[in-house]
This record gives structure tokens, C-alpha cells and sequence, in this order.
């Protein structure tokens, strides 16, 4: 096994004076990824309450 | 189609103003980058090419909305649908009509605008060549754009948005070749590619824009 | 019954069932994947020559420009599927696909620049990947505020084939077009293309990203589906059945304020 290029928390967050650069790639593309799936999942709550509702009103005129 | 072409130019004639718009806002648009960027002969002839290019696609999209807009709200569209015309004939017509009114205009106006970013006579004349080339693509690629956005409201903006991707090549060539003459190279390679485009598009934007007239107007 | 179409092959329910199982799976895959390839990509693969650290966005900005690209296809062509061939849930499936590409694109401008901007010095390059990039996402906006301001579903769907289709076809011309423009103007060649030299270790996890960003594009858009079938379908008697039959309770009780 090679030696570990990491030899603490500190350095790989610095990531040699990159860390800022990295950092807010990844950062930001972790928070799209996040976001972006959390906004589908509310559509599609939204869209099955609202067919819920449509079956509520069904019931009532039936 | 001469009958159409004829019918369009008559009405333009009658709303001659509305006609000259997008000339009044090529020249004007073209006109306030030196007041921008700072009167230096040298860097207005650089961005010459690139300004008036983007000056002449701006002025082509926005005369857009008049290319279908009428036709469509007085029923006059949906009349030469239903009397069993080709429509890729009409399209390619009403582009052709379009291109007179609105592009032609600019490319006989872009040599004052050459005159005033101070570009010398063989890239002024390879930027005439290059818009007389590029423009006519533009009244093609727009007819595709006006047809889809038909009746809808953010029809202006939405047409920019969808075409200005698409006319991403003319201006890189149109512009391009004016660029190349400056630097002493022949505008051939770009001019020839323009002209491809033109092609590409006479034989694509026709048929492009009959389906999307069915598909608003079905 | 008259939403039902009798034409289609691939009707919504049975897509409703089958993401619904394959969601757990796909996100699942997404987690292993991003774990591997993130412990591959700075864990296992070592610093490089040239560009020290930096180098490795290349993880997520690469496999995110793939995507963009290849989401983009796919959406072209279910788009045209369901035009062509009349079938509902292709044209529901290129909707959803859009804002998942476009938001691949701008992760592939963002990290990009973030890339450039240790690497030569400005946040912004405009080299020909980076450029039709841009332009890439102007094509998905495009297709987005088309199919957004047309109400009728059906006028809606075929604008936004068609537009995507034109877009589709043009993206080669375009892609030539730039890459002509930037080696005209461009006396360095900076270029994103100019990768460092890769490593196997640095591919592995390059794929893997990918891997694990399919997986993601997979579950993402595969939700929105589901949301814009449940949005479209929602009087058909199935759509009923499902939601009452989850919460028949509610109904009963006549949910109402």
C-alpha cells in the first residue's frame, strides 16, 4: 500500500491553497444535486395532492 | 407565392414606419458601442465586424413578431393553411418577404456603419458580402421561430431565446470573414461556409417552420 | 375514458410502477458510485504534475459536461418519439429531462470556471468546449421557456420537439463553428481539452462519477416524470385508484375546508 497522500484533516481541506477552488466546484454541485431532487419530489407531492383532491370532490358530487 | 410575396410588401409599404424600425435600431445600436468602448480609430475598426454583425442579428429577431403576428391574429393564416397550399412554399415566401423588408435594408445601410467604425474598403465590402449572405439565414431561422411561438404572449422575447442559439454559426463566419480580410487572409473560406449555411438552411428552415405551423395552428 | 389512449405502448401506470421500484436501486447506485469515485478521485489518485490540486474538478466537471450533452440527445429524442409516434409519456419524459440537463450544464460552466480560474488566471475561458457549453444551455432554456408558455399539453409537447430537434441537429454545426471561431482568435491554445495527462487511477474515477451521475439523472428525472404523469393523468380512473386507494381514509372523511 502507497504511502497516504492525506496526513490530516487540515491539509486536505487546503488542498495545497486550491481548497477554495475545489471546494466551491464540489460544493456547489453537491448543493445542485441536492436541491434539484428535493424540488422534483415536491412537484410530485404537490401533483398527488392535488389529484387527491380531485378525488375529494368526485366523492362529494358522487 | 409571388402572390404572397407581393401581399407582404404591400403591407409593409402601408406600415412604412413599423417597416424601418429594425433599420432605425440597426443604426442606432451599431452607433452606441463607439460611445461605449471610446472613439480610438484602431479598436473601433477591431470590433467592427463583431458589432455590426450582432447589431444586424438583433435588428433581424426583433422585426420577428410581424413576420406571422398579423396574419395569425386576423385569420388570414389560418385561411392559406386551410386553402391547401404548400406550406413549406409559403414559409420559404414569407421569408423571402421578410428578408426584403427587413434584412436587405440592412445590409445596404452597413457600409455607413463600416464608414463610421472606420473600416477600410476591402473588409467594408466583405462585410456587405457577409450580412447580403448571413441575413436571408436569419429571416429563415426566425420564420422557425416566429411559426412556434405563435399567439403566445412572451412571443418577443421567447423568439430571441430560441433562435439566437441557432444563428450562433452566421455571426461566427459572417463575422469571422470580415476579421480574416483584416488580418490579410481571404474571406473565401468563411464566405463559402456561409453560403453552405445558407443552403443547409433554404432546405431545412421551409420545412421546419410548416410543422410548426401545424402544430400552433392545429 | 376519453384520457385513456389506446394507442400508447408504454402506458403511465405501468412507468408509475416501475420507477417506484427502481428509485430505492437508482439512488442507491448514485451513493455507492459518488462514494467510490470521490474516494478514487482523492483518496487514490495522486496530485498532478502540472496542475497540483486543481486538477481534480476534472471528476465532476467532465462527466458533468458528458451529461449535459448526452441529456440533451435523449430528451431530443424522446421528444420526437412522442411526436412522431403519439405517445404521451415520451414527450412527459423529455420535459423532465430538461431542467436536470440544464442543470448539468451549468454544473459543467460553474466547475469549469472554477477550474480555469487557478489554472490560467481568469474565471471565464472562452475556449470552444466551455463556449458551446454556453450555448448548450441557452438551447435548454429555450426549450424550457417554449414548452413552459405553451398551456395545451399537446401544442406544447410538439413545440418542444421540434425546437429540440432543430436544436439537436444544429449542435454540430455550432460545436464546428466554435471551435473554428476560438482557433482563429486564439493565439494560446488554452483549452479545457488539454487535460492532464491521465492517469488510469484518475479515469476510474472520472467513470465512476459518471456512472454515479447517470444513476442521479436516472432517479432526478424519473421523480419529475412521475410528478408531471400524477399532473397530467390525474382524472383517469388509475391515478384515482392509486391515490385513494393509498389514503382511502381521506377521502372517505371528505378532505375539505
Amino acid at each position: 500500500m502507497s504511502t497516504p497522500q492525506w496526513h490530516s484533516l487540515s491539509q486536505f481541506i487546503a488542498m495545497d491553497g486550491y481548497g477554495l477552488y475545489i471546494w466551491g466546484a464540489y460544493g456547489m454541485t453537491l448543493l445542485c444535486m441536492v436541491i434539484e431532487p428535493l424540488m422534483a419530489l415536491h412537484r410530485r407531492r404537490q401533483a398527488w395532492q392535488s389529484a387527491q383532491e380531485m378525488a375529494a370532490t368526485e366523492q362529494e358530487e358522487a | 407565392m409571388w402572390t404572397l410575396i407581393l401581399r407582404d410588401w404591400r403591407l409593409a409599404a402601408r406600415r412604412r414606419v413599423e417597416a424601418l424600425l429594425p433599420l432605425v435600431f440597426f443604426i442606432v445600436a451599431a452607433s452606441l458601442f463607439p460611445l461605449g468602448v471610446g472613439p480610438e480609430p484602431q479598436t473601433l475598426r477591431t470590433i467592427a465586424p463583431g458589432v455590426v454583425w450582432v447589431c444586424a442579428l438583433l435588428a433581424s429577431l426583433l422585426s420577428l413578431g410581424s413576420l406571422y403576428g398579423p396574419d395569425f391574429t386576423d385569420g388570414s393564416l389560418e385561411q392559406m393553411l386551410l386553402s391547401g397550399r404548400s406550406l413549406p412554399g409559403l414559409a420559404l415566401a414569407k421569408a423571402f418577404a421578410h428578408w426584403t423588408v427587413n434584412g436587405l435594408p440592412l445590409v445596404l445601410a452597413s457600409p455607413v456603419l463600416g464608414l463610421l467604425f472606420d473600416l477600410p474598403g476591402e473588409p467594408l465590402l466583405t462585410l456587405v458580402a457577409s450580412l447580403l449572405l448571413g441575413t436571408p439565414v436569419l429571416s429563415l431561422l426566425g420564420g422557425v421561430g416566429a411559426a412556434l411561438t405563435l399567439g403566445l404572449r412572451s412571443g418577443g422575447m421567447l423568439i430571441v431565446l430560441l433562435v439566437l442559439p441557432l444563428a450562433v454559426p452566421v455571426l461566427i463566419f459572417g463575422a469571422g470573414s470580415v476579421v480574416a480580410v483584416s488580418s490579410g487572409l481571404s474571406p473565401e473560406g468563411h464566405l463559402s461556409l456561409l453560403g453552405a449555411l445558407l443552403l443547409l438552411t433554404l432546405l431545412g428552415a421551409p420545412w421546419a417552420t410548416a410543422a410548426a405551423l401545424k402544430i400552433a395552428l392545429d | 375514458m376519453s384520457n385513456l389512449s389506446w394507442t400508447t405502448f408504454a402506458a403511465p401506470s405501468k412507468f408509475e410502477w416501475l420507477a417506484s421500484a427502481l428509485m430505492p436501486w437508482l439512488w442507491a447506485l448514485c451513493l455507492i458510485m459518488s462514494a467510490a469515485g470521490l474516494y478514487q478521485g482523492f483518496i487514490v489518485a495522486p496530485t498532478d504534475f502540472q496542475q497540483g490540486q486543481s486538477y481534480r474538478i476534472i471528476f465532476i466537471h467532465v462527466p458533468a459536461a458528458w451529461m449535459s450533452m448526452v441529456l440533451y440527445m435523449a430528451m431530443a429524442l424522446w421528444a420526437a418519439v412522442g411526436w412522431a409516434f403519439k405517445v404521451r409519456l415520451a414527450s412527459m419524459l423529455a420535459r423532465a429531462i430538461a431542467p436536470t440537463g440544464a442543470m448539468f450544464t451549468f454544473i459543467a460552466l460553474w466547475t469549469g470556471a472554477f477550474w480555469g480560474k487557478p489554472t490560467w488566471g481568469a474565471w471565464w475561458v472562452w475556449d470552444a468546449r466551455l463556449t458551446s457549453e454556453l450555448i448548450l444551455l441557452f438551447l435548454y432554456l429555450g426549450y424550457m421557456a417554449l414548452t413552459e408558455a405553451i398551456d395545451d399539453p399537446r401544442r406544447s409537447d410538439a413545440a418542444g420537439a421540434l425546437i429540440a430537434l432543430v436544436g439537436a441537429i444544429n449542435v454540430p454545426i455550432i460545436y464546428f463553428s466554435v471551435r473554428w471561431w476560438n482557433t482563429l482568435h486564439q493565439g494560446a491554445s488554452i483549452s479545457m481539452t488539454a487535460a492532464p495527462k491521465m492517469a488510469s487511477t484518475m479515469l476510474t474515477a472520472m467513470l465512476l462519477m459518471t456512472v454515479a451521475f447517470w444513476a442521479y439523472a436516472f432517479a432526478v428525472v424519473f421523480t419529475r416524470t412521475r410528478a408531471i404523469v400524477l399532473e397530467r393523468e390525474r382524472e383517469t380512473q388509475w391515478v384515482q385508484a392509486l391515490v385513494n386507494g393509498r389514503n382511502g381514509r381521506n377521502a372517505r372523511n371528505g378532505h375539505k375546508e
